[in-house]
């Protein structure tokens, strides 16, 4: 009960403790924790009986004692204190202020599960939001309200590639996001890379961080993106804002997933995983969108590093059934030399279908994306086929497959950190691109598009 | 009434004592907030509750509480048009009441209480209400009739009391039986329980979904039962929109069982937009949605199944045709996992619990075309899509759904990635509805039985040859079998592939498919002829009418059918040029 302390544990198994059930507590509550020097952790109650309660503590259960530890239900979930004075500001990954200042006054708070959007009261997303990457906005568009997660692998530039998002990202109508970062278990230099490049942009001071560095406890890490997305929430839903979210990285979310799982004795699923990944996982996710009570937006990107490049982990897997499309980056680009390595075929943006097209974007966008879908996958087969038998016993065909296949990774997906291209520009190099396949190759485009806007002169003929 | 303490809180799952009065499956309400829950298992007096809604917050030594009644939705007028979470709540209410998000312990009605409908009564005082007859209509929209019969679970009997023709709201009783029964508009099932029928039928009508890879190669039948399994972004959930929004069956129960939100506002959005080609109507008035999506209740998740396929039954039993997309089965089983993981059951494999199967053919058995109680044909075509973990069929849930369905839509990643959307593998996938519907096809086109088998056979010799091309290139393969790749091509993008977002390719009626087929088929048989004769493929794949009948599905509309004559005639031209050329 709120403002009592009940001293005394049953048992302490890594990061559970167990004690007698003295009062009423409620399921999912928190409570807070003393060990024997006074300091403090948070908890939350996991599973409650007529004779004991079983707590998660968020933090180091390293010298708690069975009989001198003292705990505090506050009867109430997990909350975070909300204010619009929060941007600019660096939390702890359980939304304490790290930054040296105090917290921002204000006397509302936010449970930091949130409550699941009704589906009847969300907005279809379908503003077109231009990175000025052309393999995103090209071919994996994103949407004002999606959540479009980065499936990575170690040593890829997942991170520059977010900054460069982050930095670059604008809605057609000019009108600029806020920006809440969520780091999990990452290292303090990826954090520092994150600040930098929003020191860089000028937007430190439209930017809310919550940081569960790698040497924070692992647990800590369950609480922080969920911190991190109802200050998302509140700035979108209840002050109009519209909002990115960059979370990273969920892999470290998931790992620490799993060993509660496994240290609450849970029957696991796949590698491991608790059998609940998908649902926890969506409870993030689904944090996304648009309601039709606000003007607000909330566009997730989740980065995660998918483990031996794996995209068959459960972690990425499961992202991507959840997720609305993914962003996938490639090694085998990456040694190319080219940067953005955004892999041409497995990435997919779902929401981009309603968000491109006339008025949007421009006309031709629908067709010439599926078009250089298409020839990119028949450049793949080509390519296998070239290794096989030599390029020079391929056919005419064939051989304009593979110039185009070059010219689309060396044009159309690769450019430099720092270029931001508007969504013409990257159209256009999409048409010059196609100039070297036959015009009969072009069977995803209608006539008139193609009449419309395929160079003449092809290029470098 | 049972009143009982909860002892025990473990996520959804709560055990309550002093419940030994209560029955099995019973609906309680639990907690202060009176949240809805069930009970699943009974030992001495303590029943072990799962909890359809959030219950943060809940307490030991809070009451439970037991009517005594199943898990039961109200069938009634005024469900078309209506989306519901797993439970039964309406949605759209919800949100009016509460904002956008959706609080625990809500209370409100499935159905509209306060609308008036037009009845039309068909029996008179003194006649014998038996299970079947229908004792009077309502017009529930423009071109749905809507049949009040007896409720199945109650005692036939004579009317003593049958209300005129007039408006009534669905809690004003519209008739009175000889033992004091009243008799509403609606009444309450509950959902584990099917509902009876006369008996059950063999399949003879196919179910049209206007997809040309389905219809015409892999058909579902009227009252059939499909699996659409597939990796993420292979595109379920497009093939079941697809499917959901041209597909002829009357009425359309979408459940969305863990899937994304958006998917449902998407529904919501674009339905009501779109016109059923049959009757002209938005195809939003004839579909009920059931969405309990990833974030919300996992215990509802569960049930949301049961939900959907009683409101599907409900219509067939008026003589309907139903057709419901379960999206996702496996979220619904990861559910069943779930809650047996918290009710610490011994698993099967992969954690999943050994009546899995028994579940899953429970569900696809209450499909399937019957005749009702009152004499009418009915079906209910039941399509899940299967969400196998890395897209490997070989999992638990794709392995036990094979066995309970007789149609195999499977996803292919490699086509996905192409954007060959629907990407259904004509390899993998099968339906085993084929001879049954053969009746119906050869009506509509007498070459369908050949051509769709000579087509599958050109596309199975691409597949082997696809092999050898891998290795050695396509150049070093004989003319003959390089026709075969093209005219494999043809069909892939000129028959396959349909754009779901082009305004003419987005459906295509039963004559268009089997006319395209027809062509593209046409053409390979007398181009191989003509190449035997001696020509160089070349000659053939310069041909202009290659690019007419890869273009066909988008340029000629379903309603213009005439304009293939055009394309024939170009055939005709062209080739007959050939043909006189080599002297075929």
């Amino acid at each position: 009960m709120r403002g009592l302390e009940f001293k005394g544990l049953r048992s302490v198994e890594g990061p559970i403790i167990i004690l007698e059930r003295r009062e009423n507590v409620g399921f999912g509550e928190i409570a807070r924790i003393r060990d024997r020097s006074g300091v403090m952790k948070v908890g939350r109650i996991l599973e409650v009986s007529d004779s004991a309660v079983a707590v998660q503590v968020f933090g180091p259960t390293t010298g708690l004692s069975i009989e001198e530890t003292s705990v505090e239900f506050l009867g109430k979930p997990l909350e975070l204190r909300v204010s619009v004075d929060m941007l600019g500001r660096i939390y702890d990954g359980l939304g304490r202020p790290i930054d040296g200042y105090p917290e921002p006054f204000s006397s509302e708070f936010r449970d930091i599960n949130g409550i699941p959007i009704n589906p009847s009261a969300r907005t279809y997303p379908r503003d077109f939001i231009q990175t000025g990457v052309s393999s995103i906005d090209g071919m994996n568009t994103l949407i004002r309200g999606q959540k479009l997660p980065i499936f990575s692998g170690s040593g890829l530039p997942h991170n520059r590639l977010a900054a460069q998002i982050i930095r670059q990202a604008r809605l057609k109508t000019e009108e600029s996001f806020v920006m809440v970062f969520a780091a999990m278990g990452v290292k303090y230099d990826v954090a520092r890379f994150f600040i930098h490049a929003f020191e860089e942009s000028g937007v430190l001071s439209n930017v809310v961080m919550f940081l569960s560095l790698a040497d924070a406890p692992s647990i800590e890490r369950l609480i922080t993106p969920r911190c991190a997305l109802t200050a998302a929430e509140y700035l979108a839903y209840e002050k109009n804002m519209h909002v990115l979210v960059v979370l990273t990285d969920m892999t470290n979310y998931c790992e620490a997933l799993r060993e509660i799982s496994s240290i609450r004795g849970e029957i696991p699923s796949r590698k491991g995983y608790p059998g609940y990944l998908y649902s926890d996982l969506a409870s993030l996710y689904e944090r996304a969108g648009k309601v039709k009570t606000s003007a607000g937006s909330i566009t997730q990107i989740p980065i995660l590093t998918m483990p031996n490049d794996d995209i068959s982990h459960p972690i990425p897997d499961l992202t991507g059934y959840i997720t609305e499309g993914q962003i996938v980056l490639e090694r085998e680009l990456f040694q190319k030399g080219i940067y953005p390595p955004v892999a041409g075929l497995p990435s997919l943006s779902r929401l981009m279908k309603d968000g491109i097209g006339p008025g949007m974007t421009r006309e031709d966008h629908k067709d010439l994306a599926s078009q250089l879908f298409a020839a990119y996958s028949r450049t793949k087969q080509v390519r296998n086929l070239a290794a096989i038998i030599g390029e020079e016993e391929l056919s005419t065909l064939d051989k304009n497959y593979l110039a185009f296949g070059d010219r689309f990774e060396r044009d159309f997906l690769s450019q430099s950190e720092t270029e931001n291209r508007s969504i013409e520009q990257t159209l256009d190099i999409g048409w010059k691109v196609l100039t070297h396949l036959p015009r009969e190759e072009l069977y995803r485009i209608k006539e008139e598009l193609i009449e419309k806007y395929l160079p003449k002169v092809p290029e470098g003929r | 009434m049972v009143e009982g303490r909860i002892i025990r809180i473990n996520g959804p799952i709560i055990q309550a004592k002093g419940m030994a009065s209560a029955g099995l499956y019973d609906v309680v309400e639990a907690g202060d907030l009176g949240l809805v829950g069930e009970i699943i298992r009974l030992n001495g007096d303590i029943a072990t509750i799962q909890i359809y809604e959030d219950n943060t917050g809940m307490k030991v030594g809070e009451r439970v509480v037991s009517h005594g009644e199943p898990l039961s939705v109200l069938l009634g007028p005024g469900l078309i048009g209506r989306i519901y979470d797993g439970i039964q709540r309406p949605l759209e209410e919800l949100f009016e009441r509460t904002g956008f998000g959706i609080a625990p312990g809500v209370k409100t009605h499935p159905l509209d209480m306060e609308r008036k409908w037009p009845f039309k009564p068909l029996c008179k005082k003194g006649d014998k209400l038996e299970k079947g007859k229908p004792l009077g209509v309502v017009q529930e929209t423009e071109y749905l009739q809507h049949p009040i019969y007896l409720p199945p679970n109650k005692q036939e009997g004579v009317l003593v009391e049958v209300s005129p023709e007039g408006t009534y709201t669905l809690s004003e009783p519209i008739a009175r039986m000889e033992d004091g029964t009243e008799l509403f508009l609606c009444h309450s099932w509950p959902v584990r329980n099917p509902r009876p029928y006369q008996e059950r039928l063999g399949m003879e009508e196919p179910l049209l979904t206007g997809q040309r890879v389905i219809d015409v190669f892999f058909p579902i039948s009227k009252g059939g039962t499909a699996a659409i399994p597939g990796g993420f972004g292979t595109g379920k959930t497009m093939t079941q929109h697809a499917v959901a929004k041209w597909c002829d069956a009357d009425i359309i129960v979408y459940i969305g069982c863990g899937e994304r939100g958006n998917e449902m506002t998407d529904v919501l959005r674009e339905f009501p937009e779109i016109h059923d080609p049959r009757t002209g109507r938005s195809i939003m008035e004839r579909t009920i949605l059931i969405a309990n999506t990833s974030n919300m209740p996992v215990a509802a998740r569960e049930v949301s199944i049961y939900t959907g396929v009683t409101l599907a039954e409900y219509y067939r039993d008026m003589g309907y045709h139903v057709a419901i997309m379960a999206d996702s089965t496996s979220r619904w089983a990861e559910a069943l996992r779930e809650l047996s993981g918290r009710l610490e059951e011994m698993p099967a494999e992969e954690g999943f619990p050994a009546y899995l199967p028994t579940r899953l053919a429970e569900f696809y058995e209450r499909g399937g075309r019957v005749t009702t109680l009152e004499g009418k044909k009915g079906s209910i075509t039941i399509i899940g899509a299967v969400s196998p973990p890395g897209g490997d069929f070989s999992e638990p849930v794709t392995q036990h759904t094979k066995r309970f369905i007789r149609c195999f839509w499977a996803l292919d990643r490699d086509l996905a990635n192409a954007r060959h959307y629907p990407a259904i593998s004509w390899i993998d996938s099968y339906s085993e509805y084929g001879e049954e519907l053969k009746g119906f096809w050869e009506k509509v086109n007498a070459d369908w039985a050949t051509t769709r088998a000579e087509a599958m056979e050109l596309l199975k010799r691409e597949q082997r040859l696809a092999q050898i091309v891998k290795l050695i290139g396509p150049d070093a393969l004989p003319d003959t079998s390089r026709l075969v790749l093209l005219c494999a091509d043809m069909i892939k993008n000129g028959f396959l592939q349909q754009n779901a977002f082009d305004p003419v390719d987005m459906y295509s009626v039963p004559e268009k498919q089997v006319i395209i087929l027809r062509l593209i088929m046409d053409f390979y048989n007398r181009a191989l002829r003509i190449i035997r004769a001696g020509a160089p493929l070349l000659k053939l794949r310069s041909l202009s009418v290659i690019e007419r009948i890869v273009r066909m599905k988008s340029q000629i509309p379903n309603e213009k059918l005439e304009l293939v004559q055009e394309v024939k005639s170009l055939l005709d031209r062209e080739l007959g040029d050939l043909e006189k050329e080599y002297k075929v």
